[in-house]
């Protein structure tokens, strides 16, 4: 199986951490992985996106032109991906930050509250992990429970103090999908 | 003992695999798409008693290189196309003066300042030699972060062994993915040089001339012989390929790099589909350049194709491997464009029913 994602929001979103950490994870079930980020003329404050392919066998370029799944964290990030997932993919929508919803026909929407998570557990800037969570759980992509134990090895020093927080956040967004 | 897997950038790995060959040198000048290996140097470096340094410019951070080499230190530069550029000059005498040294191009588009997307057009720049005089460098290309790791390591031994300036030729893609990697461990670091040549306190052993000036009658023809007898034993004994799947192949693909990897996954696409059967040559060092194998299968296989992202620059090379004894296709992208392997697939079946070569180039309309 190989799973091809694009995640996008605006920097600080913490968009590059939940690729990052969706990568690790897959490395540590021994699968085959990439990770490969937008880079050079970005700016604070402008979007960011990343893309993670995960699979079972060797991977050929890390770029994703058409992903099975993107993650929009912001509204920008809908609009500038929306058209590039393959048919019958799936579209993550933050619905705490935007209102609209997919105009495809031919992809699945599933929209995940996720700065309300995050908030509802305390730390609203782990809606990234929530939103994370949600799609472990819909892709398949890694067990739950890999990311949970990759966090502290993917988390900045300064971030380890929200360890648990991060966990818990995994663990809402993953239950948040039937 | 079976070292643990690290999710790694592959500029940073490229850092961390000189530190533990042993480099105490760096010194570059910021370029996009290679920052993360100068700022993880600016880390690193102090960390194990090394010396970084962000220089006023290319054309110092090479010199620099020049002088820490001469004194026996194990050294890197990097840079991307632009910056590497500006460095030739500094290789050149390096070469003339049989210093060893170790840099990364980590490629992008070009000509010009061109753009910061992946690309592979300095491969002639590589494997020519982009300053002056008679002279080569050992041209590494990898294609996974494990092996910017591996060839990093690698090309500081090649650099000592040859006395030579030794190269990654990578390109944006690969500085700027993370991959699962196994790092080497360190070598052994022992500060004083052991290397008879370097210059340092001549107190009870005579002096030692680190030079590329040789202006006397005989003197440089004599010199340029030595490198030549040099290069060829590179030539004979650091020849790098890997090979896949290409017994039974219908078309062989020759690629490198990021577009090797491209090409693998046809191979296996096309395989697993049922379609034309292809293979892969996969050449490592593209400076020796894989020629033998190249001639050798070209004499069983009547379909070659080669798949770069840049001109038909590699195209060359095979094409002076092949010596006319198989038809050389072209699969071309420049600019930053990437070949699927879709059109791969594609591509190698027109060839194959093609009776002359083709070329096949980016569509602009």
């Amino acid at each position: 199986m190989t799973t091809k994602l694009i995640m996008a929001g605006f920097g600080g979103q913490g968009v590059v951490l939940m690729g990052t950490l969706l990568s690790y994870s897959a490395m540590v079930q021994g699968k085959h992985t990439t990770f490969f980020p937008s880079y050079g003329a970005e700016m604070r404050g402008g979007t960011a996106n990343c893309s993670v392919i995960v699979s079972d066998e060797e991977i050929p370029s890390p770029v994703v032109s058409v992903p099975d799944c993107v993650v929009a964290m912001n509204i920008a990030s809908l609009g500038k991906f929306e058209g590039r997932v393959r048919e019958g993919g799936v579209i993550f929508i933050n619905s705490s930050l935007v209102d609209k919803h997919v105009s495809r026909k031919d992809v699945e929407e599933v929209r995940v509250p996720a700065n309300e998570i995050a908030e509802e557990l305390g730390a609203s800037r782990a809606a990234n992990m929530v939103m994370l969570g949600a799609v472990i759980k819909k892709t398949r992509a890694v067990e739950l429970q890999s990311a949970i134990n990759s966090l502290e090895k993917v988390l900045s020093e300064r971030a380890m103090a929200y360890l648990d927080v991060n966990k818990k956040a995994l663990e809402r967004g993953f239950n948040e999908i039937p | 003992m079976a070292q643990e897997r690290s999710l790694m950038k592959g500029n940073e790995a490229i850092g961390e695999a000189a530190i533990r060959a042993g480099c105490r040198f760096y010194a570059g000048y910021p370029i996009t798409p290679q920052n993360e290996l100068t700022e993880y140097m600016s880390r690193r470096m102090p960390e194990v008693g090394g010396t970084f340094i962000q220089s006023e410019s290319e054309l110092a951070a090479i010199n620099m290189v020049y002088g820490a080499a001469a004194a026996g230190a194990r050294a890197m530069t990097s840079s991307s196309g632009p910056g590497i550029s500006l460095k030739q000059e500094g290789i050149s005498y390096l070469c003339g003066a049989e210093l060893p040294c170790f840099y990364a191009n980590i490629v992008r588009g070009g000509p010009g300042l061109g753009n910061i997307a992946p690309a592979q057009s300095d491969y002639f720049q590589a494997t020519r030699g982009g300053g002056h005089g008679d002279y080569r460098v050992i041209v590494l290309g990898p294609s996974t972060v494990q092996e910017l790791v591996d060839l990093t390591m690698l090309g500081f031994e090649l650099a000592d062994r040859y006395r030579n300036p030794a190269m990654i030729l990578g390109d944006g893609i690969l500085g700027q993915m993370m991959e699962p990697v196994v790092m080497s461990d360190a070598i052994e670091y022992d500060a004083s040089p052991k290397k008879e040549w370097a210059l340092g306190s001549s107190e009870g052993r005579s002096k030692h001339l680190i030079t590329s000036v040789r202006l006397a009658p005989g003197t440089l023809e004599k010199h340029n012989m030595h490198l030549l007898e040099k290069y060829r034993k590179v030539e004979e004994d650091e020849v790098r390929y890997e090979l896949y799947e290409v017994d039974d192949a219908d078309v062989v693909l020759v690629a490198y790099g990021t577009a090797a990897r491209v090409a693998k996954a046809a191979v296996a696409m096309s395989r697993q589909n049922g379609g034309i059967k292809l293979g892969l040559v996969r050449p490592i060092t593209l400076w020796p350049f894989p020629k033998t194998v190249i001639s050798d299968i070209a004499k069983d296989k009547p379909d070659i194709l080669v798949v770069e992202m840049s001109l038909g620059q590699m195209y060359e090379d095979v094409l002076l491997s092949v010596c006319g004894k198989a038809k050389v296709s072209l699969l071309a992208h420049t600019g930053g464009g990437l070949p699927s392997e879709a059109e791969i697939v594609e591509t190698a079946k027109r060839a194959k029913s093609s009776n002359e070569a083709i070329e096949v180039y980016p569509s602009v309309d």
